[in-house]
This record gives C-alpha cells, sequence and structure tokens, in this order.
C-alpha cells in the first residue's frame, strides 16, 4: 500500500472504532436490565444485589427457576398464556381471513359501511368496554374461563384491514380462472387465495400473538383463581408472594420472555412486516 | 474543470475484485466513456471516484490533488444517478438549489446559478414542481441543473438514460453532448450500452471483470479491437469470429474453416508466426463482407432481414455457425436458401489469440 | 356491480344474490364478537354513566342523568388524572421516538455484525409490560436495587417519591417499548432509497444536514404513525403502573387508566368508572384527530 492509502486505512480503522464503540455502549445499556436479571436469577439467595452488586454468576443456582415454576405457579401460568393466545390467535386469524375476503374479492350492499364499521374498532379504547364487558362475561358465566379470557378477542378490525389489502393484490386473472376451472369462493379462499397470503397471514399471527400474550387489564379483571391467571398476572402475583427471594421473582421473569424470544427469533420478520403495513397506510 | 486520474485502483470485496488494478487518466474537458456488461466494475470504479466507495489499493487524483481519503463532498464532483436521486419533498428549485445551501453561498448569488442552471436545461417553467409531477425526461434534466450549478471539476454520470424510453435518449444524448462542449466540462459516463459510448465519448475505456480492455477513440476501439472481448462487445451487429487452424496452402499462410479457408497477408502471416499459435480466432465485421459467385469460403443464406436502409443477411458455414452480413440497400439481395461464397477484405481481418483473446498483429 | 344497461337474468340475480349471502356470512363472525364486546359495551358505558352507584353494595343504582358526568368531570381527582395521564404521554412518546429512531440510523451503518446490533436493540420487544415493571420494580426497591450502586439515591425512594415516580414509571415504560419502536423505525429507514444519502453526501451535505433533509422528510410517514399509535398506546398505559406504583405516591401516577381501574374494582363504583372511560375514549379520538391534522400536512408523501 502506498503512504497515502495506509493513512486512510488508519482513519478509516480509528472511525470504526469510534462506531463499535457507540453502538456497543448503547447496545449494553439496553440489554443491561434483561442481563442484570439472568444474573440474578442465578445467584445464590445471599448474593443477591449486596453492594457491590455482583456482575456474573460464579456459582449458578438453577434452583430458582425450578422454583419459579413449581411452587411459584409459573409453569401453570405460562400453559394457561399459551393456550389463550393460541386461542385468541386462532381466532383473529381466520375472522380477519373471512372477513379480508368479503371485503377484498365480493361485492355486496352496505360494503363500505361495514367496512368503516370494522375501522371504527380500532377507534374504541380498550378501557371503555371493560366495565360492560366485565358484566357481559360475568353473566355468560364465563368469569375465570379461557372462554372469557379468549372469546372478546376473536377479531380485530386491523387483521380485516390486513388481509384485506393482502388480497387485494391477488390478480384478478386468478379469480376467473378457479371460476372456470368450478372452484367456488369457499374453496378458492382456503385453496388460493390464503396460501398465496402467506406472508401477511404469517404478520397477522405473530402481531396477534404478540398483542395477547402482553395482555394485562383484562386478564386482571376476570381471573381470581390462581390455576387460570395468566403468565403477565402470574408473575405479579410471584413478585408479591417471593418478594424477599429476587432470584426467584426474576427466574420467573425470564420464564416470562422466553417463549417470546423464541417466536421473534423465527418470525421478527414477519413482525416487521406487520408494523409497516400499517405504517405505510398511515 | 480538471483531470481525473485512477492509479493501479483495485477494489475487492472478501476475494472477488470488482476493479482489479485500474489506471486510467482522464484529461480536463474530456467525455470519457466507462463501458462494460454489467458487474464489469464501471459503477464501482465511478463511486470510488466520487468517494462513495474507498479503493482497496490504488490511487484517486482530481485536479491536482490525491483525494483518496478526502470525503465525497469536499471532492469538488458532481454525480448523476441512474434513478436521477431527486429529493421528493423538494422542489425542482429546492433540489437545483441543495448543493449551493451545503455549501453556504450567498442567497443572491445562489438564486443567479440556480436560475442559470436552470435555463441552461430550459427547467424555469418547472421550478416550482415536485418531482413527482415531472416526467422521466423532465426528472432527469432537474438532476443534470442540480449538478451543473455547482461547476465543479469533473461530472460523474452513472447510466443517466437507461431510464428513459428509446426516442427520448436518442434526443438527450445529443443534448448532453452539447451540454459538455457548452461548459468545457470534464465527464466520466457509465453506460453498457455501445452505442452511448461511440457517439458520445471522445475516449471510451472497455472494462470487463474489474479489468481494462483497452481504451481508445471509438473509431479506435472499433477498428482495431485489442482483444476478443472488445470485438465482440462494441459493434452491432456485433462481430463475426470463428476458429481456424493454422495452415500453409502454396505458401500462404491460411486459416482453415469450416468448408474453406481464409489467406492472410504478410504482415499478419510474420505476426502469426511470430506468435508460434497454431488456432487463431478470425473476426471480420459484417460490413466487411461481401457475397461472390466462386471466390471464398462457402456459405448458404439463412434469412434476409430488411431495415429499410440496410440489410442484414445471415448465413450459415458448413457447420452451422452464423456469419452476418451487412449489405448497403441498393445492393441485389441474396436468395434466402441459396448456397453463396463469403469474401473479406483481407485488410479488415482482425486475428486473436484463441487462448487469451488478444489480438495479433497490426 | 351491474353495468349499466346489462339486464339480469334471473340465474344472474341469484348468483349475486349468493354471492352477497356469502359475504355477510363471511362478516358475521367478526360483527357478532364487534357488537357484543365493542359498540354494545360503548353504548352501555354511556349510558351507565347516568347511573350513581351507592355507597353500599347491593342498593339499588339511582338514576342521575348527567350528574354524575359533571360531578365526576369537575372533580379534582379527575383533572389531576387528565394532567398526569398528558403528561406521561410527553414524558414516553417523544423520548422514545428520537431514542428509536437514533438506535435506527445508527444501527443502519454498513459496519460487520450490523446485524448482531439491530438484535440487540429490538430485544426489548420480547419483554412485556409485566415483565419490564417487575424487573425495573426490583432495580428500584431501595433495599434490593441497584440504585445505591449507581448512586441514584432519592429520599424517599424512587417509586414512593411524588417528584421521581411518573419519571421513573415513564423510563421503564420508554425501555420497554423501545424494541418495537426500534423495529418501526428501522423498517421505515429502509425503505428510503441509499442513492438519496449518497446524492446527499456528493451535493456536500455532512451528517446533521443529510439528516434534517434527507432522513427526516422521507421518514416523515413512520415517524406520524409512530407519534399516533404511539400516543394512544400512551393513553392506555397501565400494567406498569399497577405492579410499580399502583397510581401513587399522592395519586402522582394516577394515569386515567388506573383510575378506571381502581375505581371500578377497588372503590366497586361502575358508574363513576363508566364516566371516566367516556372520558379516556374522547381524549383518545380528539387527541388522535388532533394529530392527524395538525401533523399530516407536512408529512411528505412522495410517488
Amino acid at each position: 500500500m502506498s503512504v497515502d492509502a495506509r493513512a486512510l486505512h488508519r482513519r478509516k480503522v480509528w472511525r470504526n472504532v469510534g462506531r463499535y464503540t457507540l453502538l456497543t455502549v448503547l447496545a449494553v445499556i439496553v440489554l443491561f436490565p434483561i442481563y442484570i436479571t439472568i444474573v440474578n436469577s442465578l445467584l445464590p439467595a445471599r448474593d443477591i444485589f449486596q453492594q457491590p452488586p455482583k456482575f456474573f454468576p460464579t456459582d449458578p443456582q438453577f434452583g430458582s427457576y425450578r422454583e419459579a415454576w413449581n411452587a411459584g405457579h409459573m409453569g401453570n401460568y405460562l400453559k394457561n398464556s399459551i393456550i389463550v393466545t393460541v386461542i385468541i390467535t386462532t381466532g383473529q386469524v381466520v375472522t380477519a381471513i373471512l372477513a379480508g375476503y368479503a371485503f377484498a374479492i365480493l361485492e355486496f350492499p352496505f360494503k363500505r359501511l361495514l367496512f368503516v364499521v370494522f375501522l371504527a374498532t380500532l377507534m374504541v379504547p380498550f378501557e371503555v368496554t371493560i366495565v360492560t364487558n366485565v358484566s357481559t362475561i360475568s353473566n355468560l358465566g364465563w368469569y375465570d374461563t379461557y372462554a372469557g379470557l379468549a372469546v372478546p378477542f376473536l377479531a380485530t378490525g386491523f387483521g380485516a384491514f390486513l388481509m384485506r389489502q393482502a388480497f387485494l393484490t391477488l390478480p384478478r386473472e386468478l379469480r376467473d380462472a378457479a371460476a372456470l376451472d368450478g372452484y367456488g369462493h369457499w374453496r378458492f379462499l382456503w385453496r388460493v387465495a390464503v396460501p398465496l397470503a402467506r406472508p401477511a397471514v404469517a404478520a397477522l399471527s405473530v402481531f396477534a400473538f404478540l398483542a395477547a400474550w402482553n395482555q394485562y387489564l383484562w386478564p386482571l379483571l376476570i381471573t381470581k383463581d390462581d390455576r387460570l391467571r395468566t403468565v403477565q398476572i402470574g408473575l405479579k402475583q410471584l413478585q408479591s408472594v417471593s418478594i424477599d427471594q429476587v432470584n426467584v421473582t426474576f427466574a420467573g421473569a425470564i420464564i416470562a420472555v422466553i417463549p417470546l424470544v423464541i417466536l421473534l427469533l423465527f418470525f421478527q420478520k414477519h413482525l416487521v412486516r406487520g408494523l409497516t403495513a400499517g405504517a405505510v397506510k398511515g | 474543470m480538471g483531470r481525473v486520474a485512477l492509479d493501479h485502483v483495485s477494489k475487492r470485496f472478501d476475494d472477488v475484485a470488482a476493479v482489479d488494478d485500474l489506471s486510467l487518466d482522464v484529461a480536463d474537458e474530456e467525455f470519457l466513456v466507462l463501458l462494460g456488461p454489467s458487474g464489469c466494475g464501471k459503477s464501482t470504479a465511478l463511486r470510488m471516484i466520487a468517494g462513495l466507495e474507498d479503493p482497496t489499493a490504488g490511487t484517486i487524483t482530481i485536479g491536482d490533488r490525491v483525494v483518496n481519503d478526502v470525503e465525497a463532498k469536499d471532492r469538488d464532483i458532481s454525480m448523476v444517478f441512474q434513478s436521477y436521486a431527486l429529493y421528493p419533498h423538494m422542489t425542482v428549485r429546492k433540489n437545483i438549489e441543495f448543493p449551493l445551501r451545503s455549501r453556504k453561498v450567498a442567497v443572491a448569488e445562489r438564486e443567479q446559478l440556480v436560475r442559470d442552471a436552470a435555463a441552461s436545461l430550459a427547467l424555469e417553467p418547472l421550478l416550482d414542481r415536485k418531482p413527482a409531477q415531472l416526467s422521466g425526461g423532465q426528472r432527469q434534466r432537474v438532476a443534470l441543473a442540480r449538478a451543473i450549478v455547482r461547476r465543479p471539476q469533473a461530472f460523474l454520470m452513472d447510466e443517466p438514460l437507461s431510464n428513459l424510453d428509446a426516442k427520448l435518449r436518442v434526443q438527450t444524448r445529443a443534448e448532453l453532448v452539447e451540454l459538455q462542449r457548452r461548459l468545457s466540462a470534464t465527464v466520466i459516463y457509465v453506460t453498457h450500452d455501445q452505442v452511448e459510448a461511440m457517439t458520445m465519448g471522445h475516449r471510451i475505456a472497455v472494462l470487463d471483470g474489474g479489468v481494462l480492455q483497452q481504451v481508445g477513440a471509438p473509431q479506435d476501439v472499433y477498428a482495431r479491437p485489442a482483444n476478443l472481448f472488445v470485438a465482440r462487445f462494441i459493434g452491432s451487429p456485433p462481430m463475426n469470429t470463428v476458429t481456424g487452424r493454422i495452415d500453409r496452402i502454396d505458401d500462404t499462410l491460411v486459416a482453415q474453416i469450416p468448408g474453406g479457408h481464409i489467406p492472410l497477408e504478410a504482415e499478419l502471416a510474420s505476426a502469426v508466426t511470430a506468435s508460434g499459435v497454431d488456432e487463431v480466432v478470425i473476426g471480420v465485421r459484417p460490413e466487411d463482407l461481401r457475397f461472390d459467385t466462386a471466390d471464398g469460403v462457402p456459405a448458404r443464406v439463412s434469412v434476409v432481414e430488411s431495415l429499410g436502409h440496410e440489410r442484414h443477411v445471415v448465413c450459415r458455414l458448413d457447420d452451422q455457425q452464423l456469419v452476418i452480413v451487412r449489405q448497403d440497400a441498393h445492393d441485389v439481395p441474396p436468395v434466402e436458401q441459396s448456397p453463396t461464397f463469403l469474401v473479406a477484405d483481407p485488410a479488415a481481418l482482425h486475428v486473436f489469440d484463441p487462448a487469451s483473446g488478444n489480438r495479433i498483429g497490426v | 356491480m351491474a353495468a349499466s344497461g346489462v339486464t339480469l337474468t334471473p340465474a344472474r340475480k341469484r348468483l349475486r344474490r349468493r354471492e352477497h349471502g356469502l359475504a355477510y356470512l363471511l362478516l358475521i363472525p367478526s360483527l357478532v364478537i364487534f357488537g357484543v364486546f365493542v359498540f354494545w359495551p360503548l353504548v352501555h358505558n354511556v349510558y351507565l354513566g347516568f347511573f350513581r352507584n351507592p355507597p353500599f353494595p347491593g342498593l339499588p343504582s339511582k338514576y342521575v342523568g348527567f350528574d354524575q358526568y359533571r360531578d365526576v368531570l369537575t372533580s379534582q381527582t379527575f383533572v389531576d388524572s387528565v394532567k398526569t395521564t398528558f403528561l406521561f404521554a410527553i414524558l414516553t412518546v417523544p423520548v422514545g421516538i428520537a431514542l428509536g429512531l437514533g438506535l435506527a440510523i445508527l444501527a443502519h451503518q454498513k459496519l460487520r455484525g450490523i446485524g448482531v446490533y439491530r438484535t440487540f436493540f429490538s430485544s426489548t420487544v420480547a419483554t412485556s409490560v409485566a415483565v419490564a415493571a417487575v424487573i425495573f420494580g426490583t432495580l428500584m426497591n431501595p433495599q434490593v436495587g441497584l440504585l445505591p450502586w449507581l448512586g441514584l439515591t432519592t429520599n424517599p425512594a424512587i417509586l414512593q417519591n411524588p417528584d421521581w415516580a411518573l419519571i421513573a414509571v415513564a423510563v421503564v415504560t420508554v425501555w420497554q417499548t423501545l424494541g418495537l419502536t426500534f423495529i418501526l423505525m428501522a423498517a421505515g429507514l429502509q425503505g428510503v432509497p441509499d442513492e438519496l444519502f449518497e446524492a446527499a453526501r456528493v451535493d456536500g451535505a455532512g451528517a446533521w444536514s443529510r439528516f434534517w433533509h434527507v432522513t427526516l422528510p422521507m421518514m416523515s410517514p413512520t415517524i406520524f404513525f409512530a407519534v399516533v399509535i404511539g400516543t394512544i398506546f400512551a393513553l392506555q398505559s397501565f400494567g406498569q403502573i399497577d405492579i410499580l406504583t399502583q397510581g401513587g405516591p399522592l395519586k402522582k401516577t394516577n394515569v386515567l387508566t388506573y383510575y378506571i381501574y381502581d375505581t371500578l374494582q377497588r372503590q366497586s363504583d361502575p358508574g363513576k368508572a363508566a364516566v371516566l372511560a367516556v372520558a379516556l375514549f374522547f381524549f383518545t379520538l380528539i387527541l388522535a384527530l388532533a394529530q392527524i391534522r395538525l401533523l399530516e400536512r407536512r408529512v411528505s408523501y412522495e410517488r
């Protein structure tokens, strides 16, 4: 290399060192709470938050996880969350597919009005519905049941909007060809339209899963029985029960995080797509 | 204005060399075309001159200073991008003005420069529109106006005509050349279109696989291609090439090709012998071939394509290889499927070494 | 629909009607859910506000018309709660978006291994509000927490401190939503053509100028979306307050959602809760519409 190129190279290296340093510092700041949680979940009880704090578990104890899972009921809470979330996600996706197809492909009177009705649901904040919904659920006898936790959320305007967008991009000729081949709407929907709209279905699924998993206020209102608690409320319960066993509380927090980490490891791309679908429309 | 020089410039990505040891000197006020197929490194070379990429080796000089560690904004060059890269949220006026604002030019002077640039590209009526309201050709002129408003030392253009429709492209080609002459500007122009290269450049630099194949005036590159790649890339319809065995018939060096032989005249023959090859690739441009009734290489007329002002006659040799002959419209057209003979002007023969692809002889 | 001039044969009419029927059938599941759990509660909620609840459960509630609305909406607690809610939104939305955008810009550089950093910055999307609250709640605990080590002690402790509690909750909220904001901003940044940045570089624009003249305008639709949605979510924050401060200390974190919950569950006063919920609905709606009206003008949609 010539002298000039060497000097330039040196400058470039320093510039990159600066960039990586900044990035690393910020990443450490962002990750620190989770990191310290993992560390503390593995510390033996006596080491928790001694001053100065320990930043690395020299003698990791996994007992806190066992404790959180069994005695702390996190295993049970996790099971409940998974069941409820899967029910809600499936429901939202199915109703969204049905409604999206109707709005995108079919023609019928009051179509525009009904679409506005669907979109209007996005404008209604959850809190306005809780008073009535609690009593509705109670009257149906669904207090402390999976049904009560899931049924109010089986349909969303956002889902219908997303699937309508996806189905609108299907070429007209596909529908015509299918009609000539003797496919009615129902078979066309499930055999052709949905497979082709797979990215949108995946995006909606991830989005719905995330939202359902993170629900807090509703489970708090309609479950009292510890056996039905979802993982978010369960974590709150765990914290108040093991107030002096921080390692157990933290183990519970990590347990609550892991399923989402797994989900996002595989489906991060779809989450992005779901988000940008909203942003593009504005 | 100024000269631009690349001295043994390379750009490697891992172990692939996008640009391999490129040395090129662009003179002041010269219109130099970087020509080559996609992936040949021409755009990478342009971006290194602009400062958008750093070379892995070599030095780049603009004017009289080495600019390797000078940032793009301080290199005193402008660039016209293939997609024009106009700022969509700014009016035409603001787009043209933008390079001046970055350099803190006084307001009054700015307005004058913008007006001048807009005038030279007939953009005055469009100054308050946004790019979304303009046609492709208009957007391209805005991109040009933005480039010229600063009077940089050199203009870099990356396939600026490729997004225009064919008719507009021809018209804009001429306008670009006029603009360059008017501004006495140094222009480095990247394209994959050899017609653009031939018609616009003072010199053409042909690249393939990151390596410079040949640099010279259009006529030189056309008449004396340095290797097979250049020979086949430049010229439309492309040069006919045929591989032949070297042999002697009656004291004359010939190349044996399917169905016949091509005699090589004295200078060419001695160059071939000197190179020691026993196989050559003979190249002949379609306009240097003519039909004969008895002499020459036997061939069969396959398809006669009439273009109005000229004719392309596609023929097949004995082994079905295609040879294209260009005929003037006034000549008598041959009959399709009829046998004929092809004769080439011996001075118009190009001979290449099949192994290296390089030109042999004069 | 029917092209003008085309008469419909009975067969076509039947086909058309069948299509209508199918469409309604497809919409019914969603509409039933919406009807029962969204629209009916909305209407009923307004109606519930007309009934004042007795101080003792079991006694009938009394129709008071708009009196309850007037009383609740003019009460000092309500006004304070609204102020707290807005303050909370101001503390969380701009900061969250600025941080998300800043990190997205940093993670947009073409560096080796930048993907790893993008994963790190989006990691908080795996946390829920409860997880974040539990973690930070413990970290900010005066006995077992981390603050003494950092030198950030306050008296009283931060979550019981009326001056700092809301800020603490805001910090937790910003951290928890950072992942999602980052992902949204990063996706928006991807949509900006690289050539625009390159043209700006060649045109002589430095980093700040490029941010102001290219990044910000091109990102304006995404930022606009983030502001509107972010505000709506901020106004509906609940979980972290329930876990960290329960509306205290001294009602300094008593945002409207918590006030509603507290009124409904602890005070068993559905009538009052209904009034508060209607208030929240209107604030959300007005704020969203105001933002759309004010900001959409400044958003540049190209093409």
